[in-house]
């Protein structure tokens, strides 16, 4: 058994993707997730890894295109605006289906904005990280244990579902030290017949492509590329619920809100304010079914977020806007506090609709 | 019945699309006799552009990857750092290497990744219809320079040889052109020295090849050979640029 080890969440990360086999990492320095790359570039030449400092973030996300189409693992990390640049590259591996792990370590936007933590590309990373019709699982840490064991998962899910995963971290998570447990299970390993290895002269060639010029053929491939998705939304989502089995507020929160949250769930518990908390640990797929099943019970919702109030949408849709959601926030880099969040239960509490 | 002339084994059997007159057919040949005489085909990887070759990856019978716009050398980096035994080439046009990928172009070269680039200079946009491109001459009509690209507000052609020769990572860097015969042995020289090197592990080669658009440049596949030796020819002048090796152009 392993023993618990004090790390910061970057580097935890950095260690974590090793752990799981990628060999290959590209990036360029940006705050505050460059802890990654610095990690990256001490230990990869050491074990026979290549980590390369890309001339940009553009750059960097094509370079891991050509790993990905190889078949192996690889990733590359940024922080909001680098991420902005990857966008195209995120929307080519969606339309080649190639695996790979890309974290974002969110700042404050839009814009350069500024380097202290954030969640605001909620919705880049849910719902348009680029150009066309696609997703990509969306991982979001809540501790420096799940930055290593959703890097793990996230490796899994982008081979299983030749995909990419995103880490979508905040800057807190990022920076924070905590102590984990560095311990893997078995790696499954997925063939790949599709990547481009070289034919040996054995079979024909194949071809890594997004370009399908005659429509009918492109819509199929959007098809396809659905019905993958669709299973994913039945079979992949994780959430983590706390103190819900008798709600009546349920708080939503991911990231360091949820670590917020958690204090003032346990605060207003002593008022006497049932409160709760589901915590989506994947965004997308988003956890429909448990925030589903809670809008029966509970009276209201409270979207507890680092953004303005992105994740509203999928906490109304997700419940068909059965209860009222309200907006617990703060941005630009600052981080509700556990009164703001308290504060919210109680009016929540006051406002909420009938149980 | 003896064969005297076939096609190379690293062609497929798709028809080229390309327009009648059009030299890339016989630079993606030049490209797979190369790939061929090396007997590197099992083991190389094409990554093909955004421009009118942008179906290379149906016409080379090596593995291939389709890159989007100008991202070719960032992604052919990717597959070279995967296993560095991979033959890995990039196949560009004027607009993808040095318009929107001129980044990811100088910054291979100055890696000095491993790779060979062969680079299609024919003045304009092929596959959008016709527009400047970053190597279109001073004068030229296109239709996005409806009275001549003049070099006071759009400024002057890139010259992708004479730049890199000032990247000390470059290895090999050499401009040739297919109009005419003698010329067409030369480019395949050129070629195949690219790959050469990288089957040596010499590093980043690029062979520029200056070639025609008969299409977009409104002339019969004759008049465009014609225009390109007496236009292009002066401007961009052929040889070699650099060859660290040989140390030519040091």
């Amino acid at each position: 058994m392993a023993e618990k080890v004090l790390m910061k969440g970057n580097e935890a990360l950095a260690e974590a993707a090793i752990m799981a086999g990628c060999r290959h990492y590209f990036g360029y320095p940006i705050t505050p997730q460059t802890e990654v790359a610095a990690y990256m570039s001490k230990k990869m030449p050491k074990i026979g890894g290549t980590f390369l400092q890309a001339e940009s973030e553009i750059a960097a996300i094509n370079m891991v295109l050509g790993v990905a189409s190889t078949g192996k693992r690889v990733m590359t990390s940024s922080s909001s605006p680098g991420i902005s640049l990857k966008s195209e590259g995120l929307s080519y591996l969606a339309g080649c289906d190639l695996p790979a792990l890309v974290v974002n370590v969110q700042r404050g936007g839009p814009g350069l904005g500024g380097i202290q933590p954030s969640q605001s590309d909620y919705f880049h990373a849910t719902r348009g990280a680029g150009h066309g019709d696609f997703h990509m699982i969306v991982l979001a840490p809540s501790n420096v244990q799940e930055m290593v064991n959703l890097t793990f998962k996230g490796f899994d899910l982008a081979d299983k579902y030749r995909m990419t995963s995103m880490i979508l971290a905040d800057g807190t998570m990022g920076q924070t030290m905590e102590p984990v447990l560095l311990e893997q299970g078995e790696i499954t390993q997925y063939e790949k017949p599709w990547a481009t290895t070289g034919t040996k002269m054995e079979r024909p060639h194949n071809i890594v492509n997004s370009l399908f010029l005659k429509p009918e053929q492109l819509e199929v491939e959007n098809f396809k590329r659905y019905e993958r998705y669709k299973k994913i939304e039945e079979t992949e989502a994780l959430y983590d619920t706390y103190r819900m089995e008798d709600a009546d507020v349920c708080v939503v929160a991911f990231g360091i809100g949820a670590r917020v949250s958690h204090n003032a769930i346990d605060e207003a518990r002593k008022a006497g304010i049932k409160a709760g908390m589901i915590r989506p640990i994947t965004l997308w797929p988003f956890p429909k079914a448990a925030l589903k099943e809670a809008a029966d019970k509970v009276k209201a919702f409270i979207s507890v977020e680092l953004s303005m109030g992105q994740m509203i949408e999928d906490i109304e849709l997700a419940t068909r806007c059965a209860k009222p959601v309200m907006l617990c926030n703060r941005v630009g880099g600052m981080i509700p506090t556990v009164k703001n969040v308290y504060d919210s239960i109680v009016e929540a509490d006051k406002i909420g609709g009938d149980k | 019945m003896a064969v005297v002339f076939d096609k190379p084994h690293a062609l497929t059997d798709a028809p080229f699309h390309y327009c009648p007159g059009c030299t890339h057919g016989i630079v993606h040949r030049l490209v797979a006799e190369a790939i061929d005489e090396l007997g590197i085909e099992g083991r190389t990887i094409g990554i093909a552009p955004v421009g009118c070759s942008v179906m290379a990856y149906d016409y080379f019978n090596c593995d291939m990857i389709e890159a989007a716009h100008g991202r070719a050398p960032a992604v052919a980096t990717g597959v070279k750092r995967s296993d560095p035994n991979n033959i890995v080439f990039t196949y560009q046009g004027d607009g993808d290497l040095a318009s929107i990928g001129t980044c990811e172009t100088v910054h291979a070269a100055a890696r000095n990744e491993n790779i060979t680039v062969i680079f299609i200079n024919n003045a304009i946009y092929g596959m959008t219809g016709g527009q400047m491109a970053p190597t279109s001459l001073p004068g030229q009509i296109t239709q996005t320079s409806p009275y001549g690209r003049d070099v006071a507000t759009v400024g002057y052609p890139i010259k992708v040889c004479e730049l890199l020769s000032n990247v000390d990572g470059a290895s090999y860097l050499e401009r040739v052109a297919v109009n005419n015969v003698k010329n067409v042995k030369n480019a395949k020289k050129a070629i195949l020295h690219a790959f050469k090197n990288q089957v040596e592990g010499k590093g980043f080669s690029l062979i520029e090849v200056l070639s025609t658009c008969p299409t977009n440049w409104g002339l019969t596949p004759d008049k465009a050979l014609k225009w390109l030796e007496e236009n292009m020819i002066p401007y961009y002048p052929l040889g070699v640029y650099k060859d660290r090796y040989s140390g030519e152009g040091e």
